[in-house]
């Protein structure tokens, strides 16, 4: 095979991972859809923003600067690539776009660390402006200096639901509410897992504490009932553990249950899929160094499996190494021992995430018919109800030829786990028997003014 | 109407002026033209299946729900698009284009 190493996704995997190569002695291509390297948890802020790495990044300050520097001293040494979508894969290349050209790039090896989005569990409402996912909230106090709202709910599961919620809090907003519908139990039950990394757990009990201490309400083992609003979101209606309905007024909410993988390419560069049954979602399979089943392409971070950041670091130059080692570079065995050694108690971490904060995939079942489960087209759970009832589709890329559900612009990223689940439930099958949305080029609307490079 | 999102930071930035549905919007250099946008109002478009106005969801380029059009019928994803001085925006439907 021919061409360089293509390393698709500038966040802790993917700088790791150019950083091994460049190491090796290569000049791998890094690919990055925004403007600058970091990705999401150690995005950064644009030029001309003064706050220092501590006000961004907290307890991850630290990292957060070593991997912006080691990105920084990388960029004369790879063919940094940024604001370029790769937007297909085929026939050992990637079809990228940039300014509105697009072009194919050879590979001799792919390392996709394509990272993850918030795992979204549609409810009435859900589209009003004002409701973000908790990600995006994340995402415009640490890139933007802003606030979704002066006075939020943050409604959800996860770690992310108390880290966003703190962070709010102590950028001065009133919050409201933090509502999460996963028994406080499952987390008891969780501790063996999550024990992996105990550090973790105490600072989540941190979070917890300082927003108990300021007063916030935190009522856990909820179920979401409605985001009610005109034409912004105005208060969360919601059931407690007992069975009594609340109303809590706010001027935003901010969602997400867990994240999910971002696996298009994977799936493009035709890896096989396996169901995950802790994570209730199909994700590519790879081994523990990131080999996909498909010679030359290797999987690292959160794209492949939701482990976090620390994980995703040391992932990427797991998958460098096994890249470098098959293309036929020497490399230390002892180096890969170490790195799958470090990466275990993350895995098993990860497995308790998955105990203490579960996907509610009960909420789909109980999603009232009118209610929209694909943002894109506003279609909703009755439609696609149907399309798996009378219609009659046993699958969801059936289901999405009848109804369109996950065929518009986000191509399924946002509503894929949740349609699945509403036709399953619908159908009376287990949630694996509906399969998973294949993947289509472009994964990411192109401008139509696209040409072609000579 | 006051704006979704409230800046908390990050304030002393050179202004920027833009034009949103021919009306003059004051941001700052730096800003998303999403936050541009939605710290003075509080939508982007209208969903063109009728169901109201959306403003955007995810923030990180994924969910596409962010779409404004310019003036002369182009298409800008808001939460990744720099404002620029002088941009003239659109969130009521797509402009049709001059003849």
């Amino acid at each position: 095979m021919a061409g360089p190493v293509i390393v698709v996704g500038a966040g802790p995997a993917g700088i790791r991972a150019a950083e091994r190569l460049v190491e090796a002695g290569l000049r791998p291509v890094l690919i990055e859809e925004s403007a600058r390297d970091g990705g999401q948890i150690y995005r950064r802020q644009p030029e001309g923003f003064t706050r220092p790495h501590e006000a961004l990044y907290g307890s991850e300050a630290a990292k957060a600067r070593a991997l912006h520097a080691a990105a920084e001293a990388l960029r004369p040494r790879v063919d940094w690539r940024p604001e370029t979508l790769v937007w297909a894969a085929r026939d050992n290349a990637l079809l990228v776009n940039a300014a509105g050209r697009s072009e194919s790039l050879p590979y001799a090896a792919l390392i996709l660390a394509t990272g993850a989005t918030d795992r979204v569990m549609p409810l009435p409402g859900w589209t009003l402006p004002g409701v973000t996912t908790l990600g995006g909230a994340q995402i415009a106090l640490k890139a933007q200096a802003c606030t979704i709202g002066a006075r939020p709910v943050f409604l959800g599961t996860g770690p992310l639901l108390y880290l966003v919620a703190w962070q709010y809090l102590k950028a001065g907003a009133a919050v409201q509410a933090v509502l999460d519908t996963s028994p406080f139990m499952k987390r008891v039950e969780a501790l063996p897992w999550m024990l992996a990394r105990p550090g973790l757990v105490v600072r989540g009990w941190t979070y917890t504490r300082d927003l108990q201490k300021a007063g916030v309400r935190i009522a856990t083992g909820i179920m979401p009932v409605a985001i009610e609003g005109d034409d912004r979101a105005a208060a969360v209606r919601w059931r407690d553990a007992t069975g009594q309905d609340h109303r809590t007024e706010c001027d935003a909410v901010g969602i997400g249950y867990g994240l999910r993988s971002e696996t298009q390419l994977a799936d493009l560069a035709r890896c096989a899929f396996a169901f995950d049954a802790g994570a209730r979602q199909w994700l590519p399979v790879a081994d523990e160094d990131g080999r996909a089943g498909v010679p030359g392409v290797y999987l690292a971070g959160d794209g492949a499996q939701v482990r976090g950041a620390d994980a995703a670091e040391l992932a990427g130059r797991l998958a460098a190494c096994a890249a470098l080692r098959d293309l036929g570079t020497a490399v230390d065995e002892i180096e890969m021992v170490t790195l799958r050694r470090r990466l275990a108690p993350m895995t098993r971490f990860r497995r308790g995430l998955e105990r203490a904060f579960p996907w509610p995939a009960n909420l789909a079942a109980a999603l009232p018919d009118e209610a929209l489960v694909c943002r894109c087209e506003a279609i909703t759970a009755g439609t696609l109800r149907r399309a798996g009832g009378e219609y009659g589709a046993p699958e969801v890329n059936r289901a999405k030829a009848f109804s369109r559900t996950g065929m518009g612009r986000c191509q399924g990223r946002m509503c894929g786990l949740a349609a699945a689940e509403v036709l399953a439930a619908a159908r009376g099958e287990p949630i694996e028997a509906v399969g998973r949305l294949r993947g289509a080029a472009p994964v990411k609307p192109l401008p139509v003014a696209t040409e072609a490079a000579p | 109407m006051t704006g979704l999102l409230h800046r908390v930071g990050e304030t002393q930035r050179r202004a920027v002026r833009i034009r949103v549905d021919g009306a003059e919007v004051s941001a700052l250099e730096g800003d998303t033209l999403l936050v541009a946008l939605l710290t003075s109002g509080a939508r982007l478009r209208e969903s063109e299946f009728g169901d109201g106005p959306r403003a955007g969801f995810c923030l990180m380029g994924a969910c596409q729900d962010c779409w404004v059009w310019t003036e002369d019928g182009g298409r800008l994803r808001a939460c990744s698009t720099p404002v620029a001085e002088g941009m003239r925006v659109v969130t009521r439907g797509a402009p049709w284009p001059a003849p």
